[in-house]
């Protein structure tokens, strides 16, 4: 049921993308690597040869139109389903993601819109869901609670007065802080985030924002999805561009504005940005 | 962070009346309401009061709080099982024909298995809800018209005109007898230490890891309260209730009683099984997402549901000294309200064994003040009606404050 890399020894990888670095995403290594990917349900083409690195301590934006297809891949990067198509690479092995616990397993944790919260349970009880600190087969609540405390403290989310107030009693921000607490608390390497400020207020946004960058200098990978653009722009170091289940442009924030990637979104390509797009091995 | 943690207020009244502000106001409305009950039948009749009447309430009680601790296993995923009552009772019947001399099958193996029986009942129920995904509301509606039936068969079968009485002695004493004045004070006393012991220990292990606790005054004032409860308990059951030759001691329902509400506790606060069935009542596809076998979990309430269910069947037969063809349909819709009444939602993923205790305490109280008050059938019908309806209005009001606060 494990994931089962192809080639162990990571000196094999020369079939995988091309060398760590120097693959368009910048110095820093490459987590994650999509070659071709492309997800079909029936006759429905949703996603086709994408082509997407990933790197290492730094957040990466994927921006798109509604249906553009942004969903669709992360959720197959997140094991919900398997591609239709194409390779992924995780540190330069390749990688099959079969199920939600597999890419688990791997350092790879995803935050959905709808954050996936038991409203009523307490904060700590959400967080170690499923993987409960026990001892003699009875639940250990004082280790799980110094451990939150400590985590929380750890991501700077102090807007909660206590650990053990119930989920429901949370505004939006604190939620979705609590969401991805719980995502990157087990050594997580790869976050994956859905529209982590669609549903927020202007400070709670900020919140959530400065938390994404302090996952990425903490040295996990973050790769969010949003539609805002202010959003994007504030936070992330990379962006890539989805337009009709294609990746239609890739490359350091830097070289986009809110004129181009408007333009990107709404018609797949812009004359303004250079071109950046990985080839396809 | 760790300044913020402490829950301020001055002392443990300001706390308590803080906590109630917010609607985490717990069972104080439902006991208040009790309180309410018992002071209008003492008022009415003396009697109401008296040892051999609380004892004799509290073993009404037994069958009320045993099936409706069965509920909140299922409440407590948003299923409910509409047949208990039933099935309950068949589990009853299995046992007293095991041990009807034709048979003569000892009561150490006739008690578990009629326990059995409604377990197999809860575990087919629960095959059925999770595996082809049929709601449970339906497939115990159906259970009860069909157990119905297999329990008129099974009784009716036996050729002794509808009733079957009970001639072994264990399962008689289950209701009939009692402790020794001495085991009854051991017992009490063995809880209230257990318990009192594990909160303190558990504010003190809290302190020393610097995490948030309840002021102290708190924690004493629980364990004082506890302590006191157990002493008048004690003394109640202790206290001579014979007419005609000196009768004491505390039945064996009640022990019966107290073992199935520590284990069902402790599985649901102490152990990830209980933790999950909370987070599935809560937010199914959240515990999915989490790895939580969901299925499995969901199967196993059902299962203990039917084992809790199958001791209070036991009860019933005992306290009947017998069983008929006919149980009262309105016993599932007691275990119910005992649970609904005591605070656990319909709607899963709030509620506490607890719950089912004072829901049947209450239900008891209305039962037996007015059969002493000679108040008619219909007038005990009205007002435990009324009393469930307040009970989950005053329960709603206060969560829709604590809302929106």
């Amino acid at each position: 049921m494990s994931t089962t890399p192809e080639s162990s020894n990571p000196s094999s990888s020369s079939n995988g993308p091309s060398g760590q670095d120097g693959s368009g995403a910048g110095s820093e290594p490459v987590l994650l690597s999509l070659r071709g990917i492309s997800k079909n349900f029936g006759p429905v083409q949703a996603i086709q040869g994408v082509n997407l690195d990933v790197p290492v301590g730094q957040v990466t934006a994927l921006i798109g139109d509604n249906g553009a297809g942004k969903s669709v891949l992360i959720k197959t990067i997140s094991g919900i389903w398997e591609p239709s198509g194409g390779h992924i690479y995780w540190k330069g092995d390749e990688i099959h993601v079969h199920t939600p616990r597999n890419a688990t397993d791997l350092g790879i944790a995803t935050v959905y819109q709808d954050l996936a919260l038991c409203d009523n349970l307490d904060i700590v009880q959400n967080m170690y869901l499923g993987r409960e600190e026990t001892k003699f087969a009875m639940l250990d609540e004082i280790k799980m609670e110094l451990a939150t405390n400590q985590l929380l403290r750890d991501l700077s989310v102090s807007t909660v007065k206590s650990v053990r107030q119930l989920v429901a009693s949370l505004s939006g921000g604190q939620r979705q802080a609590i969401a991805v607490a719980r995502a990157v608390m087990r050594e997580s390497q790869l976050v994956i985030m859905d529209e982590p400020t669609a549903a927020l207020g202007v400070s709670q946004t900020a919140q959530v924002l400065q938390l994404i960058r302090t996952l990425s200098s903490r040295g996990m990978a973050v790769l969010v999805i949003s539609h805002n653009l202010n959003d994007v722009f504030t936070v992330a170091d990379r962006i890539a561009v989805m337009h009709l289940g294609a990746l239609c442009s890739e490359g350091p924030a830097s070289n986009y504005d809110t004129a181009s990637a408007v333009e990107l979104i709404t018609t797949g390509h812009s004359s303004r940005v250079p071109s950046t797009l990985t080839p396809s091995s | 962070m760790s300044e913020d943690l402490s829950i301020p207020g001055p002392n443990s009244i300001g706390l308590l009346v803080k906590r109630m502000r917010q609607g985490d106001s717990g069972m104080l409305p439902v006991l208040v309401g009790l309180l309410l009950l018992v002071i209008y039948f003492q008022i009415r009749n003396a009697a109401f009061l008296s040892s051999g009447n609380l004892v004799n309430l509290f073993v009404q009680a037994t069958i009320f709080i045993l099936l409706g601790m069965a509920e909140i296993w299922l409440l407590l995923l948003g299923e409910i099982d509409l047949s208990i009552g039933i099935t309950s009772v068949l589990g009853g019947a299995v046992t007293v024909i095991l041990v009807d001399p034709q048979f003569n099958v000892s009561w150490f193996l006739a008690l578990p298995a009629g326990v059995l029986v409604v377990t197999a009942i809860g575990a087919l129920y629960g095959l059925i809800v999770v595996r082809l995904k049929v709601p449970s509301f339906i497939v115990t509606l159906a259970g009860f018209l069909a157990f119905q039936g297999v329990l008129i068969y099974l009784v009716d079968a036996q050729g002794t005109g509808g009733t079957i009485p009970v001639h072994e002695k264990v399962l008689y004493n289950l209701v009939y007898g009692y402790l020794t004045p001495l085991w009854t004070w051991i017992l009490i006393v063995a809880g209230v230490a257990f318990l009192g012991y594990r909160m303190i220990r558990m504010d003190v292990s809290r302190r020393s890891s610097g995490l948030a606790t309840d002021p102290l005054s708190f924690v004493i004032g629980k364990v004082a309260l506890l302590l006191a409860a157990g002493i008048i308990l004690a003394m109640v059951f202790n206290a001579n209730r014979g007419t005609f030759v000196p009768l004491s001691g505390m039945p064996f329902a009640i022990p019966v009683d107290l073992g199935v509400l520590s284990f069902g506790t402790l599985i649901l606060t102490k152990t990830k099984a209980g933790r999950y069935i909370y987070a599935i009542g809560g937010n199914t596809e959240a515990a999915r997402r989490a790895g939580v076998r969901v299925e499995r979990y969901r199967l196993l309430a059902f299962c203990l549901a039917g084992l809790t269910g199958g001791v209070g069947g036991l009860l019933y037969v005992s306290n009947l000294n017998g069983v008929n063809d006919g149980p009262p349909s309105t016993l599932t819709l007691y275990a119910i309200a005992a649970a609904v009444i005591g605070g656990t939602s319909l709607f899963g993923g709030r509620g506490k064994m607890i719950h089912a205790v004072v829901g049947g305490i209450i239900i008891a109280t209305i039962y037996n003040g007015m059969a002493l008050l000679s108040m008619s059938a219909s007038t005990q019908y009205i007002v435990t009606g009324v009393v469930l309806l307040a009970a989950v209005t005053v329960d709603a009001i206060a969560r829709r404050r604590s809302a929106t606060s």
